[in-house]
């Protein structure tokens, strides 16, 4: 069974489109970083699509597309890391999670 | 030409180098230094000057080249060559005797008069900096270098006139010498620029040398030397210029004796002199010279008979005196200006030095109507003070008379002025003298004779000066007397002054003058000092100031005592437009470029405020913000061809 590159990018751009309205409604930043995750997926997703294509037509890239995604999951682990524990310090001085309530820097 | 060797003739050159020595020790470890020490120092150095100024004297081979002494390039640019270099001649070492010697005297008064006072290692050290300007000044073989010391000279003298600057007076006093002075050195540089350009040079000697080459009276050679006279009024407080002298006297009384009477007066009346070739060919140029000297003369003498502060009176005796000295050297007469600078020089700065006695004796009093009958409690000063008073006012067969007399017959007998002009120059500089004798008469009388009108305080404290005071005072009353038989005129004996400057300074053809004629002159110039003194004595001493309160009544009377008003008209024409226009500038400032600077600023933070308003603080703004970029940058890369 052969599914189109096509299918794959069609998901990765719901899947984005999906994170973003995530980041930009959601107020607990929490689901705020579950949607910046969702972001960083969709696009491994059309990431290796892509790759998964260039190999099925013999191309050179296909290794580069998956080792990019390898990159990105490693950073977004190491964001994870610091995230969270920047979120931690957050809740332990503010008793909550609210990021409208986080304007402290407004001019 | 050059010559680096240092030999006796040219060990003179020396002398600047070791009173600026002994300015530096005092100047930067003066403060470690015990109070009469400074002073051994200062004087020390001062010696030596005089000592090396004596070698090269009696060494001097003669002739009018000089022996130079060149101690580095300094300039070479084109047709431009300007050396570090001085010359020793027969004028440079008569000024170098003149400074060294009563500079000398001076400095060893000054011990007595600085004790006590915390600034005596500044005092010594701006002392002798000066004493080695002005050695500079009359030494230098080019213009630029005699500028350097002619600043200096300025420099000096703002700060000793300023000394005691923590009173106001005193500091506005300074700042008023020194910016009257910066009006004739702007006159020295532009002479100095058309000298190079008449004379390609500005060595001293190349452009005296060629100077009769050039076209007699040629307007080139007349506005040089109206450009020094500039120069020289400034330095030698001549009209319209001699407004800073008066106020100088704020300075310690022996700065006024060493600046503002026995040297840096002088180096105007020097610097024509010098430069005596140059309006030996300019007769408009020298006439302007002797008229400005005579007015000057004149204008000074009235001014003095007002004054009522004792060495203000001194100070408008010092113009008048120095104007002499400008007529003579404007008449052509250079040896008769120098020789009036001799003994100009030691009985002003006797006159100047017992007026500080007196200061000294009484704490602090400068007021003559507050003085009167010290002669009886102080002998030495009075008796010295006496002698001087004498010798200015010009009694026969003592040393004024000398110089003065030589200065009547050479304004008399000039071949630069119109014979009319001659005369006329003569009737007032005699009328000059009669007023010198008279105002010089009341000083005396005021401060030493008549009854005490001392205050109570005073009274108490009144005493003779220690010796390292006195002392000074007798040795240049002494120089008060003989100094005047150098220069004795020469049908009675041998002139030696006129003899030796002959080399170096410009002999225009005097007219001879028959015997009986030269005696009717010397007869003239006594019964001008007699009579003068005779009236004083009379208007003083016999009628009591009677007649004296009348004319107070007159508007003559506070014209006088201003100074003739030039203080009032140089406020006039000078300071009150000069004031407008700073406050019309403070306007354009603080109206226009500062408001609009203030405007600007507010602009732009005006502008930062409108940015300012995105920054709300919600982050889920900014993230819409930075998809909704993000988009449009993509948009813009699809529309505009992809991203190839």
């Amino acid at each position: 069974m052969n599914v189109p590159t096509e299918y794959f990018v069609a998901l990765s751009a719901v899947l984005f489109g999906l994170g973003a309205v995530g980041v930009i409604v959601r107020r607990s930043a929490i689901l705020v970083f579950l949607s910046i995750e969702l972001m960083l997926n969709a696009a491994n997703l059309a990431i290796v699509a892509y790759a998964r294509q260039w190999s099925a037509t013999g191309g050179i890239h296909a290794l580069e597309g998956q080792g990019a995604v390898f990159i990105v999951l490693a950073v977004a682990a190491a964001e994870v890391a610091v995230g969270l524990g920047i979120l931690v310090a957050i809740f332990r001085y503010r008793v909550t999670t609210d990021v409208d309530q986080l304007s402290e820097v407004r001019a | 030409m050059t010559e680096t060797a240092l030999s006796a003739a040219n060990v003179v050159v020396l002398a600047p180098f070791v009173a600026l020595l002994g300015a530096v020790v005092n100047g930067l470890f003066g403060r470690g230094i015990r109070e009469p020490v400074t002073g051994l120092i200062a004087s020390s150095t001062v010696a030596a000057g005089f000592v090396l100024t004596v070698v090269s004297f009696f060494a001097y081979p003669g002739g009018g080249d000089g022996v130079r002494f060149v101690l580095a390039r300094f300039l070479r640019a084109g047709d431009l060559s300007v050396d570090l270099g001085f010359i020793v001649d027969q004028l440079s070492l008569v000024m170098a005797l003149v400074i060294t010697g009563v500079g000398l005297l001076i400095h060893v008064y000054s011990i007595g008069y600085m004790k006590g006072d915390a600034g005596h290692a500044r005092y010594f050290s701006q002392l002798n900096l000066f004493v080695a300007a002005m050695l500079v000044l009359v030494l230098a073989d080019s213009f630029p270098l005699m500028f350097v010391g002619w600043e200096g000279v300025g420099v000096c003298s703002f700060l000793l006139i300023g000394f005691w600057y923590q009173q106001r007076e005193n500091a506005d006093a300074a700042r008023k010498a020194f910016i009257v002075n910066r009006i004739g050195d702007v006159g020295f540089l532009l002479a100095m620029f058309l000298t190079f350009q008449v004379f390609g040079s500005l060595d001293v000697k190349t452009v005296t040398q060629a100077a009769p080459a050039v076209a007699y009276g040629s307007a080139a050679l007349v506005g040089i030397g109206l450009l020094f006279l500039l120069a020289a009024a400034g330095k030698s407080a001549q009209l319209p210029l001699q407004l800073w002298l008066p106020d100088a006297m704020a300075g310690p009384t022996p700065v006024s004796a060493l600046i503002h009477a026995a040297t840096m007066v002088t180096a105007g009346v020097y610097l024509i002199a010098r430069t005596g070739p140059v309006f030996a060919q300019a007769p408009a140029a020298a006439a302007t010279v002797a008229w400005i000297g005579v007015l000057t003369a004149l204008v000074a003498a009235i001014a003095a008979f007002a004054q009522t502060d004792i060495k203000r009176i001194l100070a408008y005796s010092t113009i008048s005196q120095v104007g002499f000295m400008i007529a003579a050297v404007g008449a052509g007469a250079y040896w008769a200006g120098i020789f009036h600078v001799v003994t100009h020089a030691f009985f002003k700065a006797q006159l100047f030095l017992g007026a500080g006695s007196v200061i000294h004796a009484l704490g602090g009093e400068q007021d003559v109507r507050r003085m009167g009958g010290l002669g009886k409690r102080m002998r030495v000063t009075g008796t010295t003070a006496l002698i001087a008073t004498l010798a200015i006012a010009g009694v026969p067969l003592l040393s004024g008379f000398f110089s003065k007399d030589a200065i009547l017959h050479g304004t008399l007998t000039s071949p630069l002025l119109q014979d009319a002009t001659g005369q006329l120059l003569f009737a007032l500089l005699l009328v000059t003298a009669v007023l010198t004798a008279a105002y010089m008469f009341r000083w005396y009388y005021l401060v030493f004779a008549g009854e005490e009108r001392l205050t109570a305080e005073a009274k108490a404290g009144v005493h003779e000066s220690p010796a390292v005071m006195t002392v000074p005072l007798v040795v240049l009353a002494v120089g008060s007397v003989l100094a005047g038989y150098l220069g004795i005129q020469a049908f009675l004996g041998r002139n030696l002054i006129a003899e030796w400057l002959a080399p170096v300074t410009a002999s225009p053809d005097f007219e001879h003058l028959s015997v009986g004629a030269e005696w009717a002159l010397i007869v003239a110039s006594a019964l001008a000092a007699l009579g003068g003194l005779a009236a004083g004595y009379w208007l003083y001493a016999v009628d009591k100031g009677r007649t004296v309160k009348r004319l107070d009544a007159t508007p003559l009377a506070p014209l006088a005592r201003s100074g003739m008003g030039f203080d009032a008209a140089a406020q006039a024409v000078l300071v009150r437009p000069g004031e407008g226009v700073a406050q019309g500038l403070a306007v354009l400032d603080r109206d226009v470029l500062d408001q609009g600077l203030v405007a600007a600023g507010g602009g732009v933070g005006l502008l930062g405020k409108v940015a300012t308003l995105w920054q709300t603080g919600y982050v889920r703004l900014y993230a819409l913000a930075m998809l909704a970029g993000a988009v449009v940058i993509a948009a813009v890369a699809l529309l505009a061809g992809g991203l190839r």
